[in-house]
Order: C-alpha cells, then sequence, then structure tokens
C-alpha cells in the first residue's frame, strides 16, 4: 500500500517535472532538467538525452511531452507510441542554449553513473566533475563504492574531489584531501578549481589551494615549452609542405613559379569536389548553360573518411598535369630567362586564381575533416590535435618519398643529371625537354597533395594559394636553393622560431620579426643555409 | 644598346604617348554624350581579390532588387540601370571606381564598400561630387556623413547587447577580445572594454589580443585562451576576427575541444557565408550576434529567401546580415526618391530621414537623423547545418550611434543633419567640429 | 655630357610630354563642361596617377633595365613617399578633423593616444615633408642595398629579399600600434600648402607638377644612363664578374644606383597620394611591386620610353576592364597580356619595335645585346 503510494507520488513528481518543458522558457527547461537529474526517475534519461540530440517535442495544446524515436513519436511520461501522430505544426522542438547545455550534460552525468557500459559511466564521471554538482555527491558516492573498473574509479574519485572542495559544509579533511588529488591531477581544469575556491573557505584549506596551484603553475610552465615546440613542429609542417614543390621547380630547376600558390589552392579544390560528390553520393560534371553534362554514381559505403585518401592522388595526378601544361605552353619558351618565368607565372597565377572564382564562386567551401583528423587527444599536459598530428606525418612521408623517388628511381636520376648538367645529359641520351616537363608536373603535383592537406586546416577559397606563396618562398631561399634538405631544416627552423616568438611578440611581430632575420640571414649566407657548391652555382 | 637603336626607341616612344594622348582625349569627348533615359544605379563592390569572398554577393544582391523595382514599374516612370564596376579589393582603386560612377555614369546613388578603409577611402569623392553611399556593414561607428547612409549596425547595435547577454544569460566574468588588427576591431575592443569595466570587470580580468589578417595558426591563441579561461572564472572569446582568418580559427577551436559549454565565443564578423566553409558540428552553441539571420522565420524573409534562391539559380545559398542591409536601404532609397519626386542628390539626403521600411525580420526600420538605422538585435548560436538558432533579441528596435558614448574623443559628439545639419556636432563646445 | 643624353627621341618624348602637361589641366579649366574636348576633373585625376606610376616604373626600369637589379619590392619606397607625404596632409587637417583635435589626427583621438609620436614631428612643415619624401625611401634604399650588395646577394635572391621588405613593412604598416593609421591609412585630406585638395586648379597643378616630376625623372635616367656611369652599369648588368674583375667597384654603383632608384619611388608616391586621396598599407603589398615590374616589362625592359608607356597602357587597360560588362573577366585578360608579353614580346612593346626597325636599318649581322637576356639565376638552358 505505501509502496504503491510513494509511487504514484513520484510518477506525479515526474509528470510535474516534464510540464517545466512545455513553457519554451529556457529557465523552465533548466529547471526541468536539473530536477530529472536529481530525481534519479528511470524515464529521466530517455527525456534528457533527447533533449540533448534535439528529439524532445513539446505538445502545449495535450500538454504532453513526446520523444522523437527514429520517426515514432513516444510519451515521455509512459513511453507508449503516440497514435495518432499530432500534426507536427503542433510540436515545437525544446531549444536549447549554452547555459541548458551545461545542464543537460551534468544531469545526463548523475543519471548514467551506474550504466552498464564503463565507457558511458567514464563520460559521467566527468562531466560531474565539470558540474560539480553537489546533489550529485549522495550518487558519486554511491557508484565509488560499487566501481570496479580503475580508470572510472579514479575519475570519480576526482569527481567526489571537484564537489568536495567547493562545498561549504564538508569537513576540513576531506577538502585537503580533495587539493591533494587535484595538485595531482595538475592540469588546467584542476587549476581552474583551485585558483576559485568559494569566499568563506577555511585557511587552512586555501592555503593548501594556493600552494597547490603555485606548483601546477609550475609544472604547466615546463610544458608549455613542450607545447610550443609542437606548434612550431606542426607550423614548420605546413611551411615544408608548401613549400616542398617549389624547392623542386623553383630550388632544382631554378623557375620562379609564381603561380606556386595556385597549385596548392587547385589541390584543396580537389579535395573539395572529392568531399562534395561523396556527399552527393554521385560525381556530376556540369557546364552551366550548355546542358552537357554528366553524373557518375558512387557506391553508397564511401564516407567522408575516405574523402583524403581519394584526394591525395588526385590532387596529385590533376595539378600535375595542369602544371605540365604550363610547362609546355609557357615555361618551356623561357628557359634562361628566369625573371620572365616570374612575371608570366604571375599572369597564370591570376588567371587560375579568377578562373577558379568562375567555376566554384568567390566564397568558401566547406572541407571537413574526416572523423579520423578530428579531435585531439592529451599527451601528459600536451593536447595534440589529429589533424596537425596526421599533417606533421604527411609532410615528413612526402617530402621522403620525394627524396626516395630522386635518389632511387630513373626519372629521379635523369632529373639530377639534367639540373647538373644539361649538355652532357642530352649527351647521353636523356630527352632532356621532356624531363623539364615531367619534373614540373613534379613540383606542381606535390603543390597540389599539399593542398589536400591545408585544406584541413584552412579556407578554401580562391585566395588560398597568395597566403602561403612568400612564406614558401622564404623557406626555400633561406634553406638554400636546390637542397631538399635546406627546405626540410629551414621550414621546421622557421616554424618552430616563429611559435616561441609568438607568445612574446604577438603573431605581427613575431611574423616581422622572422622576415627581418632571414633579411639578415640571408646577407651573412647568400646563398642560404645549406648552400650548393661547384659548377651549378656561378651559372 | 647601339646608339640607332636607342635613338629609334625614344622617337618612337614619342610618337606612341602622342597616340596614347590623342586617343585619352577622344575618349574624354566621347564621355558627355550620353542620353539620360534611366535612374543609373552604381554597385562598388570588389569582383576579385581578397574581398571578392564576401562582396560578389552583394553586388548580386542588388541586382536582383533592382530587376525586381524594374519588374514593378521602375522608378519615377522610369527604368532603373545597374552599373557594376571592380573595385578588386584594391583601396585607391574604390576611391577612382566612385569618381568614375559619379561623373561618368552620372548615378544616382551608390550601394557599396565591404571593408572601413574602403568607405573612408570614397568619403572623400562622394563630398566632393555630392552624391549617395549606402554602406550596408557592421562598422565601428565614430562617423557621420552627410552623403552617407549606414544600414549596417553601429558597436551599440551588435557588440554591446552580445556581452549585455553573456554577462545575464551565461554569468560571463573573464572576458577575451579577440581581433583582427585593423579600425573596427580596435574601436570596438576600446568601446567593449570601457563598457565592461563600466559594469565592474575588473582589468586583468579583460584580455585583448589582436592578430593579422589572414592569420592562419592559431594554435598558439586558442591554447591561451584554454589558458586565460582555467582561471576558475566563466570566460567567454568575443570575437572581432575578420572574414577569412575565421575559418581556421573555429576549426582550430573545433579540434582542440573549446566548447561552448565551456568558453562560449561570440562572433561580430560571423555570418551565415563565413560558415559555408566549415564544418559547423562540433561549433554547435558559439554565438554570433547580428540584426538578422537567415533562419529568423517571418513571411517577409521566407519570401526573399526563395527569391534569393531563384534569382541565383542556387538552392544553396545562403542569406545573411549586410544582405538585408541592402534590402533595407534600397527600399528606403526608393521611397525617398519617390517623395522627392526627384533623383536630385541634395533633395534625397533631405528626403531620407525619417523615411522607413520594413526590414525582414518582422520590423520597420526607419532612417535616423545621425544617417544610421534602427534595427533588431539577435543573438544566434550555431546549429549543426551552418544556420543560427536565435536565442535572444532586444526588445524593439535599437536606434544606430553614430558616436559611442564609451570613448573619450567622441562622447560628447553628435550627429544630426535635420536640425543642427552637422555630423559632430559638440554638446560640450556648442559647435560643428571639422 | 647633357647634349649626348637629350638625343633627338628624348627631345620629342619630353616635348609630347610637355604638351600633355599644359594641354590636360587647360582642357580641364578653361573649357566650359559641354564642350567636346573638355577634359572632365576625374580623368586629370586618374592620368595624374598614371603619371605617377610611369615614374615608378621609369625608377624600376633604371635598376632593372640598365643594372639588372630586380627589385620585388620597389612598391615600398612608393608607399614610404606616400606616406611622408600623407603625414604632412594629415597635420595640414588641423582641427577640421571630425573630433576638432588641433594637434592628433583622428585616428589617434580614437586610440585614446595624448600626445603626437615622435615620427610625426615636423611634418606639419612642407619643406621638412619633401625632404622626408626624398630621404626615408633613399636611406632604407641605402642601408637595405649595402648589406645586400656587400654580400654579393643578388639575382633571384635580391627579388626575394625585397619581397620580404617590402612585406615585413607591410605587416608593420597594418599594426595601429606602429602610429600610422593601421589598416585604414591617412584618408580624408583637406588642403596641400593652403589649396583645396579636391579643387579643380589643384588637381590641374597636381597632374603638370606629376608630369613634371616625370620630365625630370626621365633626364635624370638619361643623362645617368649616358654617361659613364651609366656604361658602367650596363658592363654590370651583362656581366658583373667581368666588371669587378676590370676593377669597378661594382657595390658602389649598384648601391648608387639603387639608392636612386628609391627616390625617384618615393617622389612618384608623394605626388600620388593627394591626386587618389589615400595612402594605407596596401600599397606595400608584393603584389603591387611585381604588377609594377611587369608594367616595365610590357614597356620594354632597358628602353626608358618604354617603361612610362609600358605604366600608362597597362593601367589604362586596368582602368577600362574593371568597369562595364567586363570586370568579372578582367583578371583574365591582365592574366593573359603578362603571359602574351613575355612570350611573344619579350623586349616589350618599345623594345620590340626599335628592334625592329633597327634591323632594318642596320643589316650588320652582329646582335645587339638584348637586355631581356640578363641571366640571373642558376637556370637549366633551352635545349633548342
Amino acid at each position: 500500500m505505501l509502496f504503491v503510494g510513494v509511487s504514484a507520488a513520484r510518477a506525479d513528481a515526474f509528470d510535474d517535472t516534464l510540464q517545466k518543458f512545455l513553457t519554451d522558457s529556457y529557465t523552465d527547461t533548466e529547471a526541468g532538467v536539473t530536477a530529472l537529474g536529481a530525481g534519479g526517475d528511470v524515464r529521466a534519461f530517455a527525456v534528457v538525452k533527447a533533449l540533448q540530440d534535439g528529439r524532445l517535442l513539446a505538445d502545449p495544446a495535450a500538454r504532453r511531452v513526446l520523444i522523437d524515436d527514429g520517426g515514432a513519436l513516444k510519451d515521455a511520461a509512459t513511453g507508449a507510441v503516440v497514435s495518432p501522430a499530432p500534426p507536427p505544426a503542433d510540436l515545437k522542438r525544446v531549444r536549447l542554449n549554452n547555459r541548458l547545455r551545461r545542464a543537460v550534460e551534468a544531469a545526463l552525468g548523475a543519471l548514467t553513473l551506474r550504466a552498464p557500459d564503463p565507457a558511458r559511466r567514464l563520460d559521467a564521471a566527468q562531466a560531474v566533475f565539470k558540474s560539480r554538482d553537489a546533489g550529485a555527491l549522495p550518487a558519486v558516492e554511491a557508484a565509488l563504492s560499487q566501481e570496479t573498473d580503475t580508470r572510472v574509479k579514479s575519475a570519480l574519485a576526482m569527481a567526489r574531489a571537484a564537489i568536495l572542495i567547493t562545498s561549504p559544509d564538508a569537513p576540513e579533511a576531506a577538502r585537503i584531501e580533495a587539493v591533494g588529488m587535484l595538485r595531482e591531477r595538475g592540469d588546467q581544469s584542476a587549476l581552474a578549481l583551485l585558483s576559485a575556491l568559494p569566499p568563506g573557505t577555511p585557511a587552512t584549506v586555501q592555503g593548501a589551494a594556493d600552494s597547490a596551484a603555485a606548483a601546477i603553475r609550475n609544472r604547466l610552465q615546463i610544458w608549455e615549452t613542450a607545447q610550443n615546440a609542437w606548434y612550431g613542429v606542426s607550423l614548420g609542417s605546413v611551411l615544408l609542405l608548401a613549400a616542398i614543390g617549389l624547392a623542386i621547380t623553383f630550388g632544382v630547376m631554378g623557375v620562379i613559379n609564381m603561380a606556386h600558390g595556385e597549385m596548392v589552392m587547385l589541390g584543396a579544390y580537389t579535395t573539395f569536389v572529392v568531399q562534395e560528390a561523396i556527399r552527393q553520393k554521385a560525381f556530376t560534371f556540369a557546364i552551366p548553360g550548355t546542358g552537357i553534362g554528366f553524373s557518375l554514381p558512387l557506391p553508397a559505403a564511401l564516407t567522408l573518411d575516405w574523402s583524403l585518401p581519394i584526394a591525395v592522388p588526385l590532387a596529385f595526378v590533376v595539378t600535375g598535369m595542369v602544371g605540365i601544361l604550363i610547362e609546355k605552353s609557357v615555361i618551356r619558351f623561357l628557359y634562361g630567362r628566369p625573371l620572365e618565368t616570374l612575371l608570366a607565372t604571375w599572369g597564370i597565377s591570376l588567371i587560375l586564381q579568377q578562373a577558379v572564382r568562375t567555376a566554384f564562386g568567390p566564397t568558401n567551401k566547406e572541407v571537413s575533416n574526416p572523423s579520423w583528423m578530428s579531435g585531439a587527444f592529451e599527451l601528459g599536459q600536451l593536447s595534440i590535435t589529429y589533424n596537425r598530428l596526421w599533417i606533421v606525418c604527411f609532410s615528413l612521408a612526402t617530402f621522403a618519398m620525394l627524396l626516395a623517388m630522386l635518389r632511387w628511381t630513373r626519372l629521379g636520376l635523369e632529373m639530377r643529371a639534367v639540373t647538373q648538367n644539361r649538355g652532357m645529359a642530352a649527351c647521353v641520351g636523356i630527352r632532356t625537354a621532356r624531363i623539364d616537363a615531367l619534373t614540373f608536373g613534379l613540383g606542381s603535383g606535390i603543390a597540389g597533395i599539399a593542398g589536400v592537406a591545408l585544406s584541413q586546416i584552412d579556407n578554401v577559397s580562391p585566395n588560398l594559394g597568395q597566403s602561403y606563396i612568400i612564406d614558401s618562398f622564404m623557406v626555400v631561399v633561406f634553406g638554400g636553393v636546390g637542397n631538399l634538405w635546406g627546405t626540410l631544416v629551414g621550414a621546421f627552423t622557421l616554424g618552430i622560431a616563429n611559435k616561441f616568438l609568438e607568445p612574446f611578440a604577438g603573431a605581427v611581430l613575431g611574423k616581422i620579426a622572422i622576415l627581418v632575420l632571414i633579411i639578415l640571414f640571408i646577407q651573412r649566407r647568400p646563398r642560404g643555409l645549406f648552400a650548393l657548391k661547384g659548377r651549378a652555382v656561378e651559372a | 644598346m647601339h646608339a640607332a637603336l636607342r635613338r629609334g626607341a625614344g622617337r618612337l616612344a614619342g610618337r606612341m604617348l602622342a597616340a596614347a594622348v590623342g586617343t585619352a582625349l577622344s575618349l574624354a569627348a566621347v564621355l558627355p554624350a550620353q542620353a539620360q533615359e534611366t535612374i543609373k544605379v552604381g554597385i562598388l563592390h570588389s569582383l576579385s581579390g581578397t574581398m571578392a569572398i564576401s562582396e560578389t554577393t552583394l553586388k548580386d544582391v542588388m541586382l536582383m532588387l533592382i530587376e525586381e523595382q524594374n519588374k514593378k514599374g521602375g522608378l519615377l516612370g522610369k527604368k532603373l540601370e545597374a552599373v557594376v564596376v571592380d573595385p578588386a579589393s584594391n583601396w585607391p582603386l574604390f576611391a577612382e571606381k566612385a569618381r568614375e560612377l559619379i561623373t561618368k555614369d552620372k548615378v544616382s546613388v551608390v550601394f557599396g564598400c565591404w571593408t572601413s578603409v574602403s568607405r573612408k577611402s570614397v568619403l572623400p569623392v562622394f563630398k566632393e561630387l555630392n552624391s549617395i553611399l549606402f554602406y550596408p556593414v557592421q562598422y565601428e561607428g565614430e562617423e557621420s556623413e552627410r552623403n552617407v547612409f549606414y544600414t549596417g549596425a553601429a558597436p551599440n547595435q551588435q557588440a554591446i547587447p552580445a556581452v549585455d547577454y553573456l554577462m545575464k544569460e551565461e554569468k560571463v566574468q573573464r572576458w577575451v577580445l579577440e581581433g583582427t588588427d585593423y579600425v573596427y576591431p580596435r574601436t570596438t575592443n576600446k568601446i567593449l572594454e570601457a563598457y565592461l569595466v563600466s559594469k565592474g570587470v575588473k582589468p586583468e580580468d579583460i584580455s585583448i589580443n589582436y592578430t593579422p589578417f589572414g592569420h592562419s595558426d592559431w594554435q598558439t591563441r586558442v591554447a591561451e585562451i584554454k589558458r586565460f579561461g582555467s582561471a576558475g572564472k566563466k570566460t567567454a572569446v568575443v570575437s572581432t576576427i575578420n572574414g577569412d582568418a575565421n575559418v581556421p580559427f573555429y576549426k582550430e577551436l573545433g579540434n582542440q575541444g573549446v566548447k561552448a559549454t565551456d568558453i562560449p565565443v561570440v562572433a561580430f564578423s560571423v555570418g551565415e557565408e563565413e560558415l559555408a566553409g566549415v564544418d559547423t558540428k562540433p561549433l554547435l552553441g558559439h554565438l554570433a550576434a547580428w540584426n538578422y539571420f537567415q533562419s529568423i522565420d517571418t513571411p517577409d524573409n521566407k519570401a526573399f529567401i526563395e527569391k534569393w534562391k531563384a534569382f541565383t539559380k542556387n538552392p544553396k545559398r545562403v542569406s545573411n546580415d549586410p544582405m538585408e542591409a541592402h534590402v533595407v536601404g534600397f527600399a528606403m532609397w526608393v521611397k525617398a526618391v519617390e517623395k522627392a519626386g526627384t533623383t536630385d542628390p541634395d533633395k534625397v539626403i533631405d528626403a531620407l530621414p525619417g523615411t522607413t521600411a520594413p526590414n525582414l525580420t518582422g520590423g520597420t526600420s526607419e532612417m535616423l537623423p545621425n544617417h544610421h538605422i534602427t534595427k533588431p538585435v539577435f543573438i544566434g548560436e550555431i546549429k549543426g547545418d551552418g544556420q543560427f538558432d536565435v536565442v535572444w533579441k532586444t526588445e524593439g528596435l535599437v536606434p544606430g550611434e553614430a558616436w559611442s558614448k564609451y570613448l573619450d574623443g567622441s562622447k560628447d559628439l553628435v550627429a544630426d543633419w535635420v536640425k543642427l545639419k552637422c555630423g559632430n556636432y559638440n554638446s560640450k563646445t556648442q559647435k560643428c567640429g571639422g | 655630357m647633357i647634349p649626348r643624353a637629350l638625343d633627338r627621341g628624348t627631345i620629342v618624348f619630353l616635348a609630347l610630354l610637355g604638351a600633355v602637361a599644359i594641354a590636360v589641366p587647360l582642357l580641364n579649366l578653361a573649357l566650359p563642361d559641354s564642350s567636346p574636348l573638355h577634359v572632365p576633373t576625374y580623368l586629370v585625376s586618374l592620368f595624374g596617377k598614371y603619371v605617377c606610376f610611369a615614374l615608378l616604373a621609369l625608377s624600376i626600369d633604371l635598376i632593372w633595365g640598365y643594372c639588372g637589379i630586380l627589385s620585388l619590392g620597389h612598391g615600398a619606397f612608393f608607399a614610404l613617399g606616400g606616406y611622408a607625404m600623407g603625414m604632412y596632409l594629415m597635420r595640414q587637417i588641423g582641427g577640421r578633423g571630425v573630433y576638432g583635435n588641433p594637434l592628433l589626427p583622428d585616428f589617434m583621438v580614437f586610440l585614446n593616444w595624448k600626445e603626437l609620436p615622435l615620427a610625426w614631428w615636423g611634418f606639419s612643415s612642407f619643406p621638412y615633408a619633401m625632404l622626408m619624401v626624398l630621404a626615408v625611401p633613399g636611406l632604407l634604399a641605402l642601408v637595405f642595398g649595402w648589406f645586400a650588395f656587400r654580400s654579393r646577394v643578388t639575382g633571384v635572391y635580391f627579388s626575394i629579399i625585397t619581397q620580404a621588405m617590402t612585406f615585413a613593412l607591410l605587416l608593420a604598416f597594418f599594426r595601429n600600434d606602429f602610429g600610422f593609421g593601421g589598416n585604414n591609412g591617412l584618408t580624408d585630406f583637406k588642403d596641400i600648402l593652403g589649396f583645396n585638395v579636391q579643387a579643380d586648379g589643384t588637381r590641374a597643378a597636381l597632374f603638370a607638377t606629376s608630369c613634371l616630376a616625370l620630365m625630370l625623372g626621365y633626364v635624370v635616367c638619361r643623362i645617368l644612363v649616358a654617361s659613364k656611369f651609366g656604361m658602367v652599369l650596363i658592363a654590370i648588368r651583362d656581366a658583373e664578374a667581368r666588371a669587378r674583375f676590370l676593377g669597378y667597384r661594382v657595390e658602389s654603383y649598384k648601391l648608387a644606383v639603387f639608392t636612386i632608384s628609391a627616390c625617384m619611388a618615393g617622389v612618384a608616391g608623394a605626388l600620388y597620394v593627394p591626386q587618389v586621396g589615400i595612402i594605407n598599407p596596401g600599397e606595400f603589398s608584393p603584389a603591387n611591386s611585381i604588377e609594377a615590374v611587369i608594367w616595365v616589362a610590357v614597356g620594354g625592359r632597358g628602353t626608358l620610353a618604354g617603361a612610362v608607356i609600358g605604366a600608362v597602357l597597362v593601367n589604362y587597360a586596368k582602368t577600362t576592364f574593371t568597369s562595364g560588362a567586363l570586370a568579372p573577366y578582367w583578371l583574365f585578360l591582365l592574366g593573359g597580356l603578362f603571359v602574351g608579353v613575355t612570350l611573344w614580346l619579350p623586349r616589350g612593346i618599345v623594345g620590340t619595335i626599335a628592334h625592329w626597325r633597327a634591323g632594318r636599318r642596320i643589316t650588320a649581322t652582329e646582335d645587339a645585346p638584348d637586355p631581356s637576356g640578363a641571366a640571373v639565376a642558376t637556370k637549366p638552358q633551352a635545349a633548342e
């Protein structure tokens, strides 16, 4: 009898809480979410989860709340499918803002502390750590006593510490112990907790917290140096990617290719085209206004995760072909006149930019990160983002492959022969004109795959190339023309120097300082870091 | 070089110069001989160069509006004719093209410019030749000119309401003002800093930082923002980062896991067009403050979006705030010309203040005597599909203020082109400066 | 020396320029608007701009065409001259700025600056400003050139570090803290030497002054290249090592001509600013410098008249193509022009025609040295 009564009362409370979602007011919704999180009703999880995913619908006319469960509308209170479904015009999605999203996360955390899946329990513990909602303390302690998974257990302990340290009624010893745990944790969120204890905290606790915060700050300072070094490596790899194609066309062939940046841009647009085709599940090509065009269906299993592995070779081929075309139609006639080449390629770059603008429109194009390039992971106190990590690996791999190609393939051998002594190379039967075209195509193709990588971190717009051209030239000249290793060292030196200067001098002054340093460096070593020696120099 | 050759070159050059001068003079002679049968509307937006990314859309909107007006029978019984020029994102070229539009093409009004510097560049031209410019972009204020009508937001119509919202709704106590180093962020941040301090925020809780145009490596800055946010107080970022640098900034934010629930970013220069280049799923909940969002559900807006998609033959084209500013500005100009019965600039300038036009979000904007307009202010949160979900809006419309009361230099200045006939009347010295 | 420099072609050219300098302002001021020969004011400013660009092109041609130094940062000197003039013009505004501050320009008022930065001192005086127009670019060129030439930075290396120089200056001037107006630069000028910059008369006078400056620059260049100094420059262009072995101090020659050229560019910038009404960091952008080099290439490198004609023609084309139906396609035309000229007119317009005429007159088999053939970097020789 008693049991039934309690149950009924609880059901009423749950129903009352649900009514709060009908008013379309953020304050009411927040009150509802908090109540659901604290109430611990078994049905609460589904409601809060639906709210988080934007599947919670209010039906103010019928005074009920519905959950959109993959098209079927279920009553949140009973879980029964509603039929007939009310007309969509009567339903209003329950809206969220940031404050609510925080409340939702906290509620979900409290509700899933004892979920069967350890991964979800871990998420829940971390959510409670963030919300440090004192109301969740009993739940945390209950979960802690039963937890078997060590990772979840320590996360729960941390959540408990976060709650205890900020709650004025906790015993002093427990709070000091909590300070110790946070000091152990030693990251920015621990620091944030320790440096903002509520007023009225006992002096002993405050003192322990202050010394812990200072210790964490010191430790973070050291990590910061490592973090800067990583940023430098990452910037260096971007510079390397942008410059490496130029190191071939400019460094090896002596062609000042001002259209190099546009090759990078074409590579980025190739990525866009690939991703767009995958999104549409078909590759469509049409010339507007003519009715000419075709559409090629793509297998449905192809997801955006595959876009980059497809785009890299495609970009290489596309930009390589464009490069060969430019070489055959323009640059071929300008060998021996490097400055004229500069002017002609500048003209080509204008044409390519405007062509892309005409074909794709002037606005940015969306290129998304595949799932394996999204997010970050923590290495100690270092936060390393996957896209940067992949770009570092990718640029080094590209560099290694290029070196290997020049060293061990026939084409590489012939390229080196033609650069070192064109006349002799021709005499031994190498078709120098063909090698020139292929070398230029190779340089352009590499610029194209650089574009694929850069599309992951930068704008894909017709102006993309322009922003990299000067940096690329600086890297090649700094490293030493004609030496790929110079380009590698140059790129990473400039990247790291830039990132260590930035925190002190700011981004602009840092960049100016780097430019001035390069200018001064060139005075000391007019031919760069790794100067070519021997006859080729004075040619 | 041989002497003969050199002499030859000199003489030849002389002849060519003569020919060139001849062409130029004959060109000059042909120019004025055009009859004026239509009312010409100049469109001064960059179609190439770095600003094409934003401005091309505005050119298309203007062409659509003019076409539509012509379908309605034109203006004063005449057809409207658009004159499009390309100032190529080059600021001196803006001045040159403005001069060309007014003198050579004899346009009655010009709709154009995006950056502050382009507006500053054409200002003297409009003053000298006494013509009319409608400027559609949110800007730093601190200006009111007789020949310019500002249909974008002044700082009090965008920045201050946004900060108010964050203080009230999100209880933000610590602020990062992150901007591109040019005049709009500089001024806006100055105003915001003064405003925040006046609201009791401590100076050490405000961090101001500037990066160059097109800044693409945001690793250090985002890490710095995270660090600044770890002082135990609720932190928010107010971003006045310029268009191009936003995509890499948001990509870095998303990847470094800065969630809107931890450190929300409110942006003043990020709209639907800018987000078209980003995957917005990791950005859910970050904010923007504007006077218009495409997602606002009104009949006018729906009709406009449909027309726009049909006009551009692109079902995916988005609409944004400066586009709406042109819609409102154009409607006001049409009304003022009808009221004045002529396109004579002086009469139209006098007729414009007080003119009203419906904006696309359900209100009625009015041109004020200081040549700014009244606007509603909306705060939107970024959704997963690149659109915004409006989470807050002002009651009624906010009048644009040309001079900020939070800046030392400008707090005494008043702009009133109706009674005072002055854009920078100093209420202390009772004099019209400049 | 002077008579040799002023040969018949030069005199014809100068006379024509002089005629333009007188005719355009006259046709603008004296004739009523209705007259078919009236030159509208906007064309006066436009032509004035072309003339300034021509002077810039001339300065580039002097070092590139005659000494083989390709500077891809000459726009920096042009812009510095422009800034010096712009600062003078800003100081002339005085209390007429929007905030009515008698001492500080508007942009300083709203950045809350309290006093005039040191760099701005003295710019209210016209003679001082004019001195700075020459001195600032000249000094920068002297220091930069001294470093570069002394350590024998040549060819593409030199071209690229000049790009780095102008890019660094671009970034610096973009900074608002630098004190030169940041991205907005300097604008809204009121008057120059007491005359309203927007008055027709002032515009006409500025145009005539620009033409005079161009004539003067032309004469200076002619005298330089026709003198022994010029012969040494050409020797350095064609065979630097040989010139050095003959005992000429190549570095000093290069430094001298580079500095003179920078001063000329500075003057061009100073005249440009009052006519277009704005100077901002965009003028430092590397693209602008490259474009100026292209004017010279189009007109004809190593022919002074070619530089002038190239600058006027390319800019005229730009003006025409950026209006009307062609507007969306003008970059195709501009880009095509650069490619076409380098492929089919390697000597430029003037150079090609002169070469062709000389070829008809001189039947001698020896080939005239080709200015465009000055080799610079390591390069693959064409296999033809």
